[in-house]
Order: C-alpha cells, then structure tokens, then sequence
C-alpha cells in the first residue's frame, strides 16, 4: 500500500532512489544535498537498503566509483551540489559519452563567487552540455517519483544515458509537504531490474574507453545526439507508464497549465512553478488570458513541445534562476527563442531572471511577469531582461 | 490557507517544531508546508521560517511577507524590524514572553496576542530553555488549522511524553486577548 506522509525534498530523493535497489552509491556529502547521502548511509547502516555504500574523499571519486560500478553492470546512484558538482565535471562529462545510465540527483545551488551556499540553478545549468539528461522537479512528490521515471528513462535501450533528477535547494531540498511514498512492490512492478550492458567482466576482458581517432568521434556523438532525440519519445512514454501505475502524470517532458486559451504565457524551472500557477489563476481573476509551461526537461530540450504549445500564443516570457553570461540573458529564454524561431508568430517576449543565490521568488515577482507580458501582448519584439530583484 | 511566520534563535528548535505541525496536518489528510530560512548558522543568531497550512494542496513555495499567525519563540526578537514586518490586519501573534503586550511593542494591526511563557514552563519541566514544544501548544489554542491531538500525537513521537507535558501545558497558561 502506497503511504502518505509528510518529508522533505531530500528525503523524497533519498526515498525514491532507495525504492529504484541502487547495487551502489558512493557519495561526498555537501550543502544543501548532504541529506539525501546521509539517508541512503542510514538506510544501508540500518539494513533497510540492500546496497553497496561507498564513502569517498570527494565528488570527483564520487563519479568515478559509481562510474565503474555501472560499467559493471550494476545500478547505481549519487547525489550533488554546485561545487560539488564542478569538481565532478570531468568523470561526469565521461559518464553520458560512455553511454552508462544512472540516477543522479543535483539538489541545485548558486554557484560562487560571490560566496553563496544559497538556492540557485547555475550549477546543472552550467553542466547542461555535457551529454546527460536533465530534468527539474517543482515538488516533492515530483522529486520521489522522477527517481523512478529516471532509472526508466536512463536504461531504456533506446536512450541509455545517464539522468539528472534537479531541484531546488533549501525551497525543495528543505522544504517538507506531504506525498505519498510508492509500495515498494509496485515500483519493482513498474521498473524491472537493472539489465543493461556489462562492459567490465571479469570473465570477458577488454578495454574500456581506448583512444579514438576523430572519424569514430564522430560517429559516437551523433549516436549519442540521435539518442537524446530519441529520449524526447521515452520520457513522454514513461510518463505515461508512470500514470498507469501510480496514478499521477507529470506531462512529460512539459506540463501546461491554463493553456487552452492563453494569449500571454509564463514559462517557469523547478519549485517557481506552484507560485507561478498561483499567479496565473490569480491573472486570470483580473481578466489577463495566462498560462504556464513548466519546463520540466532541460536536455534533451523540448524544442518541438514548446513550439507547439506556444502556437497561437501573443507573448511569452522564461523565468531563469540562473543567467547566461554570453547572452545577457536567461539560458532558458535564449533555448525558448531557438525553438520559436521557425513559428509562424512574432511574439513578444523577454528573459526574466531571479532567485540567484537563495533570494526569493515570490507571488509578486511571478504576477509582476505576467502583468508585464499582457502590457507587451500586441506588440511583438524582444523587450529588456526584468530582474526580479526585492519583492 | 493559513500563512505563518516563525522567529527564533538558532538552537531553539524552530525547524523541528514547525515539521510536527507539518506532519500533524498531514496525518489528518490536510496540507502542510514548511520552507526553514537558513542563513549563517550560529547557535542563538536570529532564526525564521514559512509555515503554511490549508485545506487545499499548496503549491506556492516562497516566503512569507504577509502572515497570518507570528510565532515568535523569543522576546528579545521584537526589536528586529523583520519580526513584525508584513503581518495582516487582525492577523494574530503568538509568542514566548513574560512580558504585557504593551511592553512588547506589538503593532496596532494585531488582532488575537496569545501570550505564553514557553521559557518557563521548559525550564521547569526540563531545566533549560527549549520552548519549542510549548509554543506549539499555544499554536494549538489559537489556530484550528491544526488538529490538537494530532499534534501532541506527534510531540509525543518526536520528543517524548514530557514534551507533550510542555505543550498542555502551554496550551492551558497561554493568555489570549484581542480580537
């Protein structure tokens, strides 16, 4: 029987890995990730997880166990922040181009300087071309229940890549709201055993990841871009399956929210989502035709879905709790504008950027967004970037 | 919904006591959230969070400005600007305290002051200053948000019987005026 009870972000994460079997994790701890890999220590400490847990001295060893573990076929899992996640860059990026799927989860965080532990989406943001899937949950249940989705999607045959699983730090990682917890036997129901490739075997040795002269490069990458076009299908289809079995549907690689009619659109990352439908419903008691797209997939981008779900629409804007250094803009809207570009619509539009090192993102903020695209609505073009500074 | 602030000292329990209400409300199939503010973590350096509680699933996750309920677990934090800022017209204030309410500066707007002396019945009960239980007793008096017997059920789980003594306790003392 699936259970109902009240815990945080976190401990959301560390409870959907667990329900996934990981045969391994190996983790560092840090800010504000830390415990989700103290719950997965106390859960193995406790014979409550059947699982290896390996202590390391940093993320980087972090990668690099959890990377040898699943080139051994095993399914595996850790968890990081910000610099955490920086200094795990370089097993990280060798992690999707050896095409083993995993489940990692980035309880996300500003990146410094100036000196920050704080909330803040910088850090995946910053990593986003490095070959894996990323995705950012908006609530607790979303971050237990994407665990699972994520080791689906990961080892999929046809994606085999490995999974970010993001969220807010302190605004999710702390916050604690109710959910309900899977029975385990429905997850084993829903996600088989771990059956991938095994490429280091004892009993059928060969070399892993020898050098490789440019024309094979070439080919591996556009084998590994053809599989993330083709994780665009597996993660709508797994969510789905995920309807199906547990009752509770996501939307994908989108959720819409009031669409149907909208003329001015706010399209929001992670926990900003809630306040954003909050604020939408509250437009629309003030006569402004809002919706909202979630964008819940990062990489692969959902280019198409956007496009489609923007089709019609006056004015849009993306709410980015991270900056693009070399567009002066949010990340997200410049990837918004990419998949636009081919619409039959001029829209107007703009980036609004806040939340960067733990500041809020109010009601306010995300109202003040809304308002300003019915002002801009009929008349197409790019407007400045709103910073959404005090509330 | 019900939006609540709560100001304290780090060390005071203000996290913890804040995810029983949370589990309470959740236990009687209601909605609860709580979002704990952390800034540079130092024993007795002022402390804050954003409590919610609803009938319906809350899906705001930002902090409070306009509060319906303070809870304020220490008296000497009516100085700050930040203790009082935002709170609604009517809107009740709840905090630990020996004082009148005309000592504690508490703003005209107020509706309901609950006050209690939460230091008090902690130190009697358990000879040191950890108010958190208590406070929630006085919560439990003035809110019906939350269900009472849930909550002391989960006092009772988290800290031990004593501390379920501490929030009756407070419960029974709390002195409410206004309104």
């Amino acid at each position: 029987m699936a259970k109902r009870v009240a815990m945080t972000g976190n401990t959301a994460a560390y409870t959907g890995a667990s329900l996934c079997r990981p045969d391994l994790i190996a983790a560092y701890p840090i800010t504000p990730q830390s415990s989700v890999v103290e719950g997965l220590a106390q859960m193995v400490y406790d014979g409550k997880l059947d699982s290896n847990f390996v202590q390391v001295e940093s993320e980087h060893s972090a990668m690099s166990v959890v990377q040898g573990a699943a080139a051994a076929g095993g399914r595996v899992f850790t968890a990081t922040s910000a610099q955490g996640l920086a200094l795990m860059y370089e097993p990280y990026f060798r992690m999707s181009t050896l095409r083993i799927p995993m489940v990692m989860a980035i309880a996300t965080r500003e990146m410094t300087s100036p000196e920050t532990i704080w909330s803040g989406q910088q850090d995946a943001m910053s990593v986003r071309e490095a070959g894996w899937i990323q995705m950012y949950c908006e609530s607790n249940q979303e971050i237990l229940d994407m665990m699972i989705q994520g080791y689906m999607i990961a080892e999929d045959p046809r994606v085999q890549l490995p999974v970010n699983i993001c969220y807010d730090g302190f605004y999710s990682s702390h916050l604690i709201e109710g959910l309900e917890i899977p029975a385990q036997e429905d997850v084993d129901a829903f996600l088989p055993p771990h059956s991938g490739y095994t490429y280091l075997d004892p009993g059928h040795p060969q070399a892993l990841d020898p050098l490789t002269p440019g024309e094979l490069m070439l080919q591996y990458r556009k084998e590994h871009l053809d599989a993330m076009a083709r994780a665009l299908t597996v993660i709508d289809e797994v969510d789905a399956r995920f309807a199906s079995s547990f009752g509770r549907s996501y939307g994908g690689l989108i959720e819409e929210y009031e669409m149907e009619d909208a003329d001015v659109v706010i399209i929001t990352i992670g926990g900003m989502s809630g306040t954003g439908k909050d604020a939408v419903d509250a437009a629309r008691e003030q006569g402004i035709k809002a919706g909202l797209i979630k964008l819940r997939f990062v990489r692969p981008f959902p280019a198409q879905r956007l496009a489609v779900a923007l089709a019609g629409k006056k004015a849009f804007a993306v709410v980015d709790r991270s900056v693009s250094f070399g567009w002066s803009r949010g990340p997200m809207y410049m990837e918004t504008k990419a998949a636009v570009a081919d619409a039959d619509e001029r829209y107007a539009s703009f980036s609004a950027i806040g939340g960067l090192g733990g500041a809020d993102l109010s009601f306010d903020h995300m109202l003040g967004v809304i308002r300003k695209l019915d002002e801009i609505k009929n008349e197409p073009g790019e407007r400045e970037p709103l910073w959404l500074m005090q509330n | 919904m019900k939006e609540i602030r709560l100001h304290g000292r780090g060390g005071q329990g203000v996290v913890k006591a804040s995810h029983i209400v949370v589990k309470a409300a959740v236990r009687k199939d209601g909605y609860g959230q709580f979002i704990p503010f952390f800034g540079v973590e130092r024993k007795g350096s002022p402390v804050f969070g954003f409590l919610r509680l609803s009938d319906a699933p809350i899906r705001r996750k930002t902090q409070v400005y306009a509060p319906d309920i303070l809870v304020i677990f220490d008296d000497t934090l009516v100085k700050l600007p930040a203790t009082y800022a935002g709170l609604k017209e009517g809107g009740t204030v709840i905090i630990n305290s020996t004082k009148t309410a005309e000592e504690l500066d508490i703003p005209a707007q107020a509706g309901e002051i609950a006050i209690v002396d939460a230091t008090g019945i902690s130190e009697s009960l358990f000879g040191k200053n950890m108010p958190n239980t208590s406070m929630l007793g006085a919560l439990a008096k003035v809110t019906d948000m939350v269900d009472k017997d849930a909550l002391f059920d989960e006092i009772a789980e988290a800290f031990g019987e004593s501390n379920r003594t501490a929030a009756q306790k407070a419960y029974d003392t709390v002195a409410i005026t206004g309104k």
